[in-house]
């Protein structure tokens, strides 16, 4: 994935609740068996209906439990395909936080009043290595992980990451695996 | 110093720091075709095989279409070919269309006995917490992740916070594991259990079916928690006794199994009491699981919400289902009735809607299915002569997968159909764009079927 250090831009507003993934990514996108082309149908059924207008903004700002419900990853995939490279919100679910980071799209915790600001200022700019977040004059920081922000500020292939400790998986598969299931001999 | 079943599993799994190995690792077509394109990019293997089981479900028709390449929608179809394509290149196990042992994947992994207490098991599908009600720790993971695991059999993740909810006392009459469940997203929220793992204890959860116990944990991430589970004991042993893939060594099993629940005096970070005797069956109003109520209640009203933007948010969900607020729950008709899902498809779900149908039918204004989770529970439910009790009620008795839960096969609500259904999400659109979905369990779900409308299932007759 692509490094992600700062975003800064305008910030298009989404100001509702319990955002789920069901919106974002509607099932009949689902059936692609492609990582990319997903843009296009970000908040389809929203969107098609007149509910909802999104410009394709650097920044994405919504309510609370933004994400929730199914783990399908193409939600993520249709938010950056979009255009956007991050989103802030009060809350977020946490695969959904998760699928995020994989992706190198910058999620970012602020408080409900912060989030406000960001979508009365219009405008902000994240800066991932400071943790901070500057709109309408002011500067909110955010927390995030370490481990996380680092992976995201080097653009990391966590796969490439874990398989520098080969040796550990096979320490624990030799002496510590737990008996289980073997599926191939089902 | 005495540790939670969670801490247990958890410590047991880390290989080194924020990495856990995954015993199990379930897999279905549609979060799956990236995380092996991937993999061939890369050109990463499968490094467990063993620990892997692939099956389709979300795109599966219920129609008895018996292999892949009779899926009539061609999307479906093709993803459906390439799991089977990228599991025979991959040696995966599959159960594939056509499968004696296809089914839904949290169906089937319990049916199957590979689901096992103190696993750690994954699947790139949120309701894989299902698993959890066996003392497993069990979780949806991404399609990122799918491949992460794929690759090296570990997930990169940080220790969730552990909460408990006890439930004490008992359920009354007509009251089930999917009202326990809803009621409990009902009060504490879509988010409140956001960043723990849950697990379910005391009386009222000890005296649940294993396959109750699999409906309350399978909806724990509606409430914003990854993972639910439950302490193994003889309901689980006894489930699972017999089972294809439980240990051959089944005493040994027992004894380690014995280890795997919380140890007295164990702390957790947050704990939370229900009283089992304050839950009645319970309806969704909304589009969210936690809007949810009781079947004597009403429709809310949003001005009875405290913030603004729950008000605001009330109000467009009543917008959306086409409710006023202030309708009596048990007049709301209907014009489905959805009877499946991995949270209540399984032999018990079915014999509790079929009690409740046998003899009866359903009304004319309404169209009613009943889908198995898997093609075992279907011969099951049909050895029991239950698809003859479903079909001369005037049900419709289906093949098995996910059917009208998502809305990726055929089987779809049309804009603004009514339905009620024993499945998960009432989100906007979820059964199909513009379907308006209540939550119910099976047996709510029949007697809606049969009236027409919304029943309170303990003083019907």
């Amino acid at each position: 994935m692509n490094p992600v250090k700062i975003v800064s831009g305008k910030v298009s507003v989404l100001d509702r609740a319990d955002v789920d993934t069901d919106q974002i990514m509607p099932k009949q996108f689902l059936k692609r068996i492609e990582r990319t082309g997903y843009g296009e149908f970000l908040f389809y059924d929203w969107v098609r209906n007149g509910e909802v207008t999104l410009e394709a903004n650097p920044i994405l700002a919504a309510g609370r439990n933004f994400g929730c419900g199914s783990s399908r990853e193409h939600a993520v995939w249709g938010i950056q395909q979009f255009g956007f490279q991050a989103v802030i919100a009060p809350s977020f679910s946490d695969i959904f936080y998760g699928n995020c980071t994989k992706n190198g799209l910058l999620p970012v915790r602020l408080t409900e009043d912060d989030v406000r600001g960001v979508m009365q200022a219009g405008e902000a700019t994240i800066d991932l290595e400071a943790q901070t977040v500057t709109f309408g004059g002011r500067t909110a920081r955010f927390e995030i992980d370490a481990d996380v922000r680092h992976s995201l500020l080097n653009g990391l292939d966590e796969i490439a990451v874990t398989l520098q400790y080969a040796a550990d998986i096979d320490s624990y598969e030799r002496e510590r695996m737990q008996p289980g299931p073997a599926t191939t001999s089902l | 110093m005495p540790k939670t079943m969670f801490e247990k599993i958890w410590e047991g799994h880390q290989v080194r720091r924020d990495l856990i190995y995954v015993d199990m690792h379930l897999v279905h077509e549609v979060t799956s075709p990236q995380a092996f394109d991937g993999l061939r990019l890369a050109g990463r293997t499968v490094r467990r095989p063993d620990k892997t089981l692939a099956t389709a479900d979300h795109n599966v028709p219920t129609d008895g279409t018996p292999v892949a390449r009779l899926i009539a929608d061609p999307l479906s179809r093709q993803q459906v070919e390439t799991l089977e394509r990228n599991c025979a290149e991959f040696d995966i196990p599959i159960y594939s269309i056509g499968s004696e042992h296809q089914g839904i994947v949290h169906v089937i992994g319990p049916e199957l006995g590979v689901t096992q207490p103190g696993m750690t098991i994954v699947c790139g599908d949120s309701h894989t917490s299902t698993h959890g009600a066996f003392g497993a720790l069990a979780f949806g993971i991404g399609t990122s992740e799918v491949e992460h695991v794929l690759a090296t059999q570990t997930l990169v993740q940080r220790k969730p916070r552990s909460m408990r909810i006890w439930y004490s006392g008992e359920l009354g009459y007509g009251v089930t594991a999917k009202d326990v469940i809803l009621a409990t997203i009902g009060r504490l929220g879509t988010s409140g259990c956001a960043g723990y793992a849950v697990e379910y204890a005391g009386p009222v959860i000890e005296r649940l079916s294993m396959e109750s116990r699999m409906t309350v944990c399978n909806m724990t991430i509606e409430g914003g928690a990854r993972a639910g589970m439950v302490a193994p004991d003889d309901t689980t042993f006894a489930y699972m006794e017999g089972r294809p893939a439980v240990p051959k060594d089944w005493e040994r099993a027992l004894d380690r199994w014995r280890s795997v629940p919380t140890d007295d005096g164990a702390t957790f970070d947050r704990q939370l009491k229900f009283d089992g005797a304050d839950i009645a069956p319970m309806v969704t109003w909304g589009t969210t699981p936690g809007m949810v109520v009781d079947v004597t209640s009403t429709v809310p009203s949003p001005d009875s919400f405290e913030s603004p933007a729950d008000r605001e948010t009330a109000e467009r969900a009543l917008a959306y289902m086409g409710l006023e607020a202030g309708t009596p729950i048990a007049g709301i008709a209907l014009d489905r009735v959805f009877i499946g899902s991995c949270t209540n498809s399984r032999i018990e779900d079915l014999r509790a809607a079929a009690r409740v149908a046998d003899g009866r039918r359903v009304a004319g204004t309404v169209r009613a299915m009943v889908v198995p989770g898997s093609n075992q529970v279907k011969v099951q439910a049909e050895a029991e002569g239950l698809d003859r009790v479903f079909t001369a009620a005037g049900f419709e008795w289906r093949s098995a997968g996910c059917s009208m839960c998502l809305g990726m096969n055929p089987d779809i609500l049309a804009p603004k159909e009514r339905c009620a259904s024993t499945s998960n999400r009432n989100f906007e659109g979820r059964q199909g764009v513009g379907g308006r979905t209540h939550l119910v369990s099976p047996e709510m779900a029949a007697a809606a079927a049969i009236e027409g409308h919304f029943v309170d299932i303990r003083t019907w007759s």
